[in-house]
């Protein structure tokens, strides 16, 4: 294949840790047949040089939570011909969606020296609540061997293949001890998405939902059962409150525990 | 001379979002700003409210590239909190799980940030059509800290094994054991790194600076130490408050700290190196002379070579813990939760990272402070480019723009940690 002909790639940030598109730079084995396939277009924080877009596939990380990243997304997606968001502050306004929960009012009772100096949004939220989105690939972090299977799916034109059942699956089929039984609540695993391969049950704790809801979650038959064993209103309230506690499903259970 | 304009909108190889604009008006700087304009997310808000417990897995989610940093500085925080300490092979643990950190942030940065400056090519990629070896050398190397940081965290990125005690499970003696040779392998390869980093043309650049890093009485610093500095502060991390402050400047989404009363100052691999040689492994000093380097650098520009070193040492560290490494009986020690206010400060890869939290009744965290890395050099970075561009001034702009995007790259800015720690209000749209 000729050199200028291979697809584009590029990678766009918004609010994040980063960890996502570091992943892309973790796949220590992959990473050379990738840039030997895909041009790599336009990824900052691997390079400075930039190569005009039209793009054939970008990345998209990060939420958005700024007047000015709320126009920035309308750009990237002008500019993609295929735009997956990755990981769970792209697909579910991450962590800092934490703030959705809180009115105004109760941040600037934490007022900082001098707030003028700031701008940001009053909630967090995912890509595809601001533009079209091809695929979410999820997680926090998202997978590596996910995110090699999304890049090689755009790149042959077929859809990729990440399952949309629970963690539960994965862990039985990894013949783990399933802890909800052996130990007792929490365990998020039925209710959220595989991709993990079930990490944190073969660590011996329960799963914290990283990788967001799973396809029609029953969140309130789980917590209703695990308030008759003893769970505290606020200890289920915080549960559902992570890394993906802007989810539909995950959004509303948590609202269902506040007093 | 007209005046002129150095601008760089959108820094690269960096982890997060900043930019950089240098004023020259008849050959001066007039004006020095780095920008980080990475939105800001309000960890210290959300914290409050949330279980001690949780603490470790959310400030993790502040820095995909040192979240064990983040893990490690917040569960000694919460022991301190509760007058717990954590001894023996889990300490031990704990040390080679932030080996693994370095060693990939490190790898990460030299080869694929770093060097490309050097060597004069915009991107690792570029630079591996030339120097294949050196690149998939580099390659394998952080794929040895990431599997370390795999095997006892259980992931690469935000670590899943790590809470306030200890860990949820214990790696078996052959689960690490699998590392020994692939460490072996490493010291080696490290050690090849900082012989090629010494071989790079380095600007003349040198400046007299405050450094300050964590002192041990006998390890190189990972967890534990006294603040110390090289112009006389000696301090227990709980004093970090009454020697330090942050300030809040209208250009930056990230507070600038600064000590009291004496301004700017320096953490990271260089801080460290110059603060601690005596405590570095046999090999990795012998690494750092060959490589031209004496007991004290004060060229950034150099901490490209001492990151290298560092490296050495955490495989030597890494493969030391694991020969020694006994499975103890338990993952963890108990804890028993009180009120009052605990302290943390580790050596993520970039420098010294503050955490300080207020626990109430139930184990609720009350407040937090975190002082990330990067928010302590901000002010060192600027002081650095008004001094590297007035004899450089005469260079292309080009030229002059890369040298000083090379110049903020000295401190491996992870511009998505400095970011976070804004209290403040939201302002409404």
């Amino acid at each position: 294949m000729p050199q200028n002909k291979k697809p584009k790639l590029a990678v766009w940030k918004f609010s994040s840790c980063d960890g996502c598109q570091l992943t892309l730079l973790d796949c220590e084995d992959e990473l050379l047949a990738v840039a030997e396939r895909v041009e790599i277009a336009n990824f900052p924080e691997a390079s400075r040089a930039v190569v005009k877009g039209p793009y054939d596939l970008s990345l998209v990380e990060g939420s958005i939570t700024t007047p000015h990243d709320a126009e920035r997304i309308h750009q990237v997606r002008r500019s993609s011909k295929f735009l997956v968001s990755i990981g769970a502050c792209a697909t579910a306004g991450g962590i800092q969606a934490l703030r959705n929960f809180k009115n105004v009012k109760e941040f600037t009772s934490i007022v900082y020296a001098n707030p003028q100096y700031i701008e940001t949004l009053n909630k967090s939220t995912p890509i595809a609540d601001h533009v079209f989105v091809d695929f979410e690939l999820r997680g926090c972090p998202i997978n590596k061997y996910q995110l090699v299977e999304v890049i090689s799916a755009f790149l042959h034109g077929r859809k990729p293949n990440t399952p949309s059942y629970s963690v539960c699956v994965e862990c039985k089929r990894r013949g783990t001890v399933c802890g909800l039984v052996a130990v007792g609540p929490p365990c998020l695993g039925p209710v959220t998405q595989a991709g993990c391969n079930a990490l944190c049950p073969s660590y011996h704790r329960g799963c914290f939902g990283c990788y967001g809801p799973k396809e029609t979650p029953n969140t309130a038959s789980l917590t209703a059962h695990w308030s008759e064993l003893g769970m505290k209103e606020i200890e289920l309230l915080r549960l559902f409150r992570g890394f993906n506690a802007n989810a539909e499903a995950f959004r509303k259970e948590s609202e269902a525990h506040e007093k | 001379m007209k005046n002129k304009t150095l601008k760089v909108d959108y820094l690269a190889r960096v982890e997060g979002e900043g930019a950089l604009l240098v004023k020259i008006k008849d050959k001066t700087v007039t004006e020095v700003k780095f920008r980080i304009f990475e939105p800001p997310r309000f960890f210290e808000a959300f914290l409050r409210g949330r279980d001690y417990s949780e603490a470790p897995d959310i400030t993790a989610r502040i820095c995909g590239i040192c979240p064990v940093a983040y893990q490690m500085s917040s569960v000694h925080a919460m022991e301190n909190a509760f007058g717990i300490k954590v001894d023996g092979q889990l300490r031990a643990l704990r040390r080679l799980l932030y080996c693994g950190e370095w060693i990939e942030s490190h790898v990460l940065h030299v080869y694929m940030l770093h060097a490309p400056d050097f060597l004069g090519y915009e991107d690792v990629i570029r630079m591996a059509k030339d120097h294949g070896d050196a690149v998939k050398r580099a390659l394998k190397l952080k794929k040895v800290g990431n599997d370390i940081v795999n095997i006892v965290g259980g992931r690469e990125i935000h670590p899943i094994n790590v809470r306030v005690g200890g860990f949820y499970k214990l790696p078996t003696k052959q689960e690490l054991q699998v590392l020994v040779e692939r460490l072996q392998w490493a010291i080696d390869a490290s050690i090849e790194t900082v012989k090629l980093m010494g071989t790079l043309p380095f600007p003349d650049f040198e400046r007299e600076y405050e450094y300050v890093a964590l002192r041990h009485d006998h390890e190189y610093p990972f967890n534990e130490g006294r603040l110390v500095s090289n112009k006389g502060l000696d301090i227990a991390i709980q004093d970090y408050e009454n020697n330090f402050v942050e300030e809040h400047v209208e250009h930056s989404n990230a507070l600038h700290s600064v000590m009291k009363q004496r301004g700017a100052y320096f953490v990271g691999p260089l801080a460290r190196y110059n603060l601690n040689f005596d405590r570095l492994t046999p090999i990795a000093q012998q690494a750092a002379r060959e490589a031209g380097l004496g007991s004290t650098c004060n060229n950034p520009f150099k901490s490209i070579i001492v990151r290298s070193v560092e490296t050495v040492y955490a495989c030597e560290e890494a493969l030391r813990i694991i020969q020694e490494y006994e499975k103890p009986d338990q993952p963890a020690v108990k804890i028993e939760q009180r009120p009052g206010v605990g302290y943390g400060c580790t050596e993520a890869p970039r420098g010294i990272l503050y955490h300080r939290y207020r626990i109430g009744e139930n184990g609720v965290i009350l407040d937090a402070k975190i002082v990330p890395p990067t928010s302590q050099n901000q002010k060192t970075i600027e002081e650095d480019l008004r001094q590297f561009v007035p004899p450089r001034i005469d260079l292309s702009q080009e030229q002059l723009t890369w040298q000083c995007e090379q110049a903020i790259r000295n401190y491996d800015p992870c511009i998505s940690c400095a970011t976070h720690f804004l209290k403040l209000d939201i302002q409404r749209e």
